[in-house]
């Protein structure tokens, strides 16, 4: 088994050695918040044929958000994905949900009523602070290329 | 490369060469399929209360695309119920070849012998998909629209054409089976050059000539092979085989890669990013273009659609590989050396490095499939119970709420799966083998001439997490 990780080692390995070390390291490293204190946000969203307006939400880690739905045509709602909250509004009858923005990253707003044909890809997004995920998904993917080839030019 | 024969373990050729587990898996899908269509055409049109959209949809496409093709590649084929009436009637059994059969047993034309009809099909349908995918009406004269081309085929046609070069969905299943864990090759091929009646393609008592058209001592990729089992019945050596091998050892080969094939790779890439931005992007514009059918904006989002990937998509891979080509052909250490050309032309090279994108395309798939699959799984429990949508409560599921599953993790999962993805095909691109013939190039000129279709992969990929993810 020495003999097979040694050999492993000679052939290049250890640069996936490496990759690993520094793919865990990015993936457990937090990342400078330059975001804005904590505040309360309201924010009204209207509802109508399988789309929010507006699609996209911004908010800062720690904000008190309050989401005001309305909807135009028929009831529609909002669950928010990894948050587990969601809230309904029948047309003219706004609904309100408050909660703590405190887990950052991108998630959906998804619709939890069923609402007409397209329901199941009635989709919104919120973002709370900048999306970790993505930037360090990018980071790993673009180190990992470069072992790649680095272990290709000298093969 | 390393492989192990599963048909040694004790139970397993026993359980594939007997036709009653495959019957019984077929009768099963086969009542689910005609469930399906009855419950499109005669249940609630309200897509998320209706077993033909909730089954087909969420539930057969989970399973399809998260579990049966990444890791038995055409696994599906082998028990999918659309062939089976037509089968039955061809062969003129349910099991064992007894008596004759029905239809005109005509050769496939040679000109179609190729999966175009197979890339035009799954167009056609993605063209309509959002409304397929919602309309139980639609889904149910879709599905039974398969069923009637397919028992057509096979009383025109000899053996399964219609899966061999006309079902949507065997095409990129086909495609990415590629990457499958799981393969059916001959154990020993000299043991076929010597056998003269060649079964495993004429038939036997014991089984029928490979309905898939394939001759399987020429077998080296999976993409034709419909993992039947008729060659394991009609072997008299047992010269058959299931074997488990590294993940996509097909694509390693350079042989058997077509243009046609490479243009399934362009569709199926870019159908995911489509569908990624269309249904589960925030843009309701882009919904209402893809579901109002003969509207101006459908005609646009159309041409949209097959501009980019019959021509942006294929148009930026080919200047990639052309780039890369030169680029590799000019450098000093090749040109020192001696010229070496793994491929004579910009086309050869750009069907060779298509191949990176099957992984790519099936990372993109499950990724898309994830975000989809998970947040819709639980209407599965209230269509058990009341698979028409008609008020029944069979299994006192029917009032279970949407609960969409695992919705924190979903995204981690997603880059996860896209990283895979980009890697594997970067590494794809990497060992992409020089044209049967040509001489082998250098590892550095390898190199030079995948690096611009990495980058193109990357672009792909951070373009799907943006879709994605962010």
């Amino acid at each position: 088994m020495l003999k097979r990780l040694r050999s492993r080692l000679a052939n290049g390995g250890w640069k996936w050695g490496i990759f690993s070390i520094l793919m865990l390291l990015i993936l457990i490293s937090p990342v400078p918040a330059f975001s804005a204190p904590p505040a309360d946000r309201h924010i009204k969203i209207n509802a109508s044929s399988f789309e929010y307006d507006p699609g996209v939400i911004r908010v800062n880690p720690g904000d008190r958000v309050t989401l005001e739905l309305s909807s135009t045509d028929v009831t529609h709602g909002i669950a928010i994905d990894g948050y587990n909250l969601q809230v309904t509004a029948e047309p003219g009858q706004n609904q309100s949900l408050t909660f703590v923005a405190d887990q950052q990253g991108t998630y959906r707003l998804r619709c939890s009523v069923t609402c007409g044909a397209l329901h199941p890809f009635m989709i919104g997004k919120l973002h709370v602070g900048p999306n970790t995920l993505l930037l360090k998904s990018i980071l790993i993917a673009t180190l990992g290329l470069a072992v790649m080839i680095w272990t290709g030019t000298r093969q | 490369m390393s492989r192990l024969e599963l048909t040694r373990i004790p139970g397993i050729k026993t359980a594939l060469r007997s036709r009653w587990p495959q019957l019984v898996l077929r009768v099963i899908a086969l009542a689910g399929f005609a469930l399906a269509i009855v419950a499109g055409i005669s249940g609630t049109p309200v897509g998320s209360r209706n077993f033909a959209i909730v089954f087909v949809w969420i539930g057969w496409w989970a399973l399809l695309m998260l579990v049966a093709v990444p890791l038995f590649g055409r696994g599906w084929c082998s028990i999918c119920p659309i062939p089976m009436p037509g089968e039955w009637l061809q062969q003129g059994s349910l099991l064992k070849p007894q008596g004759k059969g029905l239809g005109l047993g005509w050769r496939w034309p040679n000109k179609l012998r190729n999966i175009w009809l197979q890339n035009g099909a799954f167009v056609l349908v993605a063209l309509f998909s959002t409304v397929i995918l919602t309309s139980p009406l639609t889904s149910a004269l879709v599905l039974a629209a398969f069923l009637v081309v397919a028992v057509a085929a096979s009383l025109v046609f000899e053996r399964r054409a219609f899966c061999r070069y006309l079902c949507p969905v065997g095409g990129f299943i086909g495609l990415y089976s590629q990457v499958a864990p799981l393969e059916l090759r001959v154990k020993d091929s000299s043991v076929c050059a010597a056998h003269t009646e060649k079964t495993c393609y004429q038939g036997s008592a014991e089984g029928y000539g490979c309905p898939w058209q394939v001759f399987p001592p020429g077998l080296v990729k999976n993409t034709y092979c419909g993992t039947c089992m008729e060659c394991l019945r009609t072997c008299p050596h047992d010269n058959l085989t299931i074997n488990l091998r590294p993940f996509g050892a097909d694509l390693e080969k350079p042989s058997g890669r077509k243009l046609d094939e490479a243009f399934k790779a362009f569709i199926m890439l870019g159908s995911a990013m489509i569908y990624s931005a269309v249904m589960l992007g925030p843009w309701g514009f882009l919904k209402n273009a893809a579901y109002n059918i003969g509207s101006l904006q459908w005609l646009v989002y159309a041409a949209a659609f097959l501009t980019f990937i019959f021509l942006a998509l294929p148009g930026l891979f080919y200047a990639a590989v052309a780039l890369g080509q030169a680029l590799s052909s000019n450098n000093a250490q090749v040109v020192r050396v001696r010229q070496r050309r793994p491929f004579s032309t910009h086309r050869q090279a750009f069907i060779a490095f298509a191949y990176s994108l099957v992984p790519l395309g099936l990372a993109a798939w499950i990724a898309f499939s994830l975000s989809f699959v998970l947040a819709n799984l639980s209407y599965l429990w209230p269509v058990i119970s009341d698979p028409l949508g008609w008020g029944w409560d069979l299994l006192r599921t029917a009032q279970a709420p949407w609960t969409p599953y695992l919705s924190g993790v979903t995204p981690i999962l997603q880059a996860g799966v896209l990283l895979v993805g980009l890697l594997w095909a970067a590494r794809t691109a990497l060992r992409t083998p020089a044209a049967p013939g040509a001489r082998p190039v250098l590892p550095r000129q390898q190199v030079i001439q995948a690096l611009p279709v990495i980058l193109f992969c990357s672009a792909v990929s951070f373009g799907l997490l943006g879709l994605l993810v962010a």
